[in-house]
């Protein structure tokens, strides 16, 4: 290896990081930055700094219900994620080769659908006239047509349904690892399947549970196209209200200081609590 | 192995019907042959297929995105495949940083990356032109090139390229004939899943596109936001169908499990 070798990884690489710098962190800091200026009556951006946009963030209860609304959400979905993400993954680990690859299409497939297409699709069965409330009538278990559009429970199952294959491959991860003998020990030693899943594969996977947990949480936190199509007005989350200070009420400032504390939360679960996790688990299991 | 447990086994069929319905309904509306949403079960037609023909908004929204996918997934490549190799390839001071970098457009959420391009784009008058565009597109995309070029690279085993070294062949011709054609899968993968985000992209878009630029999941999008009538399912079936053309492109690639699971 000569010296010429040793500066060539950084010419291979400087262009990409000076892309993202030139092209993501200085956008980011001038937006970002704009959340310590006011507002001037006239729409005109103020020159004097000042922290009234968190101040009113914190004290304006219309916010605080926007920000307490989006972290219920996100946590309903995570939750919904683990409970059906979870046993699909184990599922997906035990079936053969030929029937993996088939599930794998059906469950991983929709991750690469146009998000718009899947809400459009989640709105068509959420509506009065929608194919759930059809079915719900027929069976008898509702007399009259459940509005399921613009409800809490029509944005978790919707936003689940995009999210769910991010809680799928993180399991899946750690499932890969998971040595089958130990199931089939504990199966000789006469465990029902119910014990085995509960005692011996369920605590294997847990870190894999969490790291899908924080991506589903940080993702549902920052989603914008299925809160807006489904949620609606009624149901205004971060994301949306970002969009709304910034195009309609056009109050940049307050949509950058709502921008800032959304960032903060999603990086923070992304980088932080995931490394916590790590060093956590790495004393438990190694 | 034993056998899957019988309640495991109806879960799974559950859940693929729960995966398929949103997909499989928008499919089955698009066949109506009524002026509103309705299953076309009591008379089915291809009317809303031919209705997308009189639809130029729509067709130019489509030929629009598939030029900015383009523009975006290539100059996403041109610059995370170097990246990649170096990253994959040596050890150097700043390695973790770079790599860091490379992936953070991942955490940051589309519609703070739409608000920070918006105000940049109209900072240096580029808002709501196809540039402004590509570029932002560009470095939204890039990680996921970046990760396949990793995975790929440092998937296969170093010692043909030491091979070829040892009998003589100069460190650009070990390059150009060994290390490249391994990493090419890697690249045409990360190429179509930087395609297929930048294509589907719509938070980020939603900002900085202009009327003369829009795409066509803002159009969609738009759209919606008025009615919600057979014709969106139609252009939904004929992007559903795209986007599985794609997936089988990726799957042959690259597969499907590791495009998705890929980490580097």
């Amino acid at each position: 290896m000569n010296t010429n070798r040793n500066v060539l990884p950084y010419w291979l690489s400087a262009p990409g990081a000076l892309a993202v710098l030139a092209l993501m962190g200085v956008p980011l800091v001038m937006t970002l930055s704009l959340s310590f200026f006011g507002l001037q009556p006239g729409g005109q951006i103020d020159n004097t700094i000042t922290l009234q946009n968190y101040a009113h963030l914190v004290s304006d209860d219309y916010y605080a219900g926007i920000f307490l609304r989006t972290l219920l959400l996100s946590l309903a979905v995570t939750c919904s994620c683990i409970l059906i993400g979870v046993p699909e993954a184990y599922v997906l680990s035990r079936l053969s080769a030929r029937w993996r690859a088939v599930s794998m299409v059906v469950v991983l497939g929709p991750l690469l659908v146009s998000v718009v297409v899947r809400t459009l699709g989640w709105a068509i069965l959420l509506e009065n006239e929608g194919l759930i409330n059809k079915g719900l009538l027929a069976i008898g278990a509702i007399d009259q047509p459940v509005s399921l559009m613009y409800s809490y429970t029509g944005v978790v199952l919707a936003l689940s349904h995009v999210l769910v294959p991010y809680m799928i491959l993180a399991t899946w991860a750690s499932l890969q690892k998971l040595d089958f003998s130990t199931e089939q020990a504990a199966n000789s030693l006469s465990a029902s399947s119910l014990t085995v899943l509960r005692r011996i594969i369920l605590p294997q996977v847990i870190p894999g549970v969490l790291s899908g947990s924080l991506i589903v949480f940080a993702l549902a936190a920052s989603a914008f196209a299925t809160p807006a199509i489904i949620g609606g007005r009624r149901l205004k989350v971060v994301s949306t209200t970002i969009y709304d200070e910034f195009l309609n009420y056009v109050n940049w400032p307050m949509g950058a200081a709502l921008a800032a504390v959304l960032m903060v939360l999603v990086v923070f679960v992304t980088v932080y609590a995931n490394r916590a996790i790590e060093r956590r688990f790495k004393q438990v299991f190694s | 192995m034993n056998r899957l447990p019988r309640f495991l086994l109806g879960f799974h069929i559950l859940f693929a019907v729960f995966m398929i319905a949103p997909l499989a309904v928008v499919v089955l509306v698009a066949f109506t042959d009524k002026n509103y949403i309705s299953m076309p079960f009591d008379g089915a037609s291809l009317r809303w297929f031919t209705a997308i023909l009189g639809r130029q908004d729509f067709i130019d929204a489509f030929y629009r995105s598939v030029i900015l996918a383009t523009g975006a997934a290539t100059i996403a490549s041109i610059f995370a495949v170097p990246a990649g190799m170096a990253i994959a390839w040596y050890k150097f001071r700043g390695r973790e940083t770079v790599l860091n970098l490379l992936l953070s457009p991942l955490m940051v959420p589309h519609i703070v990356l739409g608000i920070a391009m918006l105000r940049f784009l109209s900072q240096i008058g580029a808002n709501g032109t196809m540039v402004g565009l590509v570029l932002a597109h560009a470095v939204a995309v890039m990680p996921y090139v970046l990760r396949l070029v990793v995975s790929a690279a440092t998937g296969f085993d170093r010692s043909i390229a030491q091979a070829a070294e040892s009998l003589g062949a100069t460190s650009w011709t070990v390059f150009r004939r060994v290390e490249l054609p391994l990493i090419i899968p890697g690249i045409a993968g990360g190429w179509l899943l930087a395609f297929i985000n930048s294509f589907d992209e719509l938070a980020l878009t939603v900002f900085i596109a202009s009327p003369s630029t829009q795409t066509l999941p803002v159009t969609l999008y738009a759209y919606i936001a008025n009615t919600i009538d057979p014709l969106l399912a139609s252009i939904s079936t004929v992007l559903i169908v795209f986007t599985f053309a794609l997936m089988m492109l990726l799957e042959r690639f690259y597969g499907l499990g590791r495009v998705l699971g890929g980490r580097s």
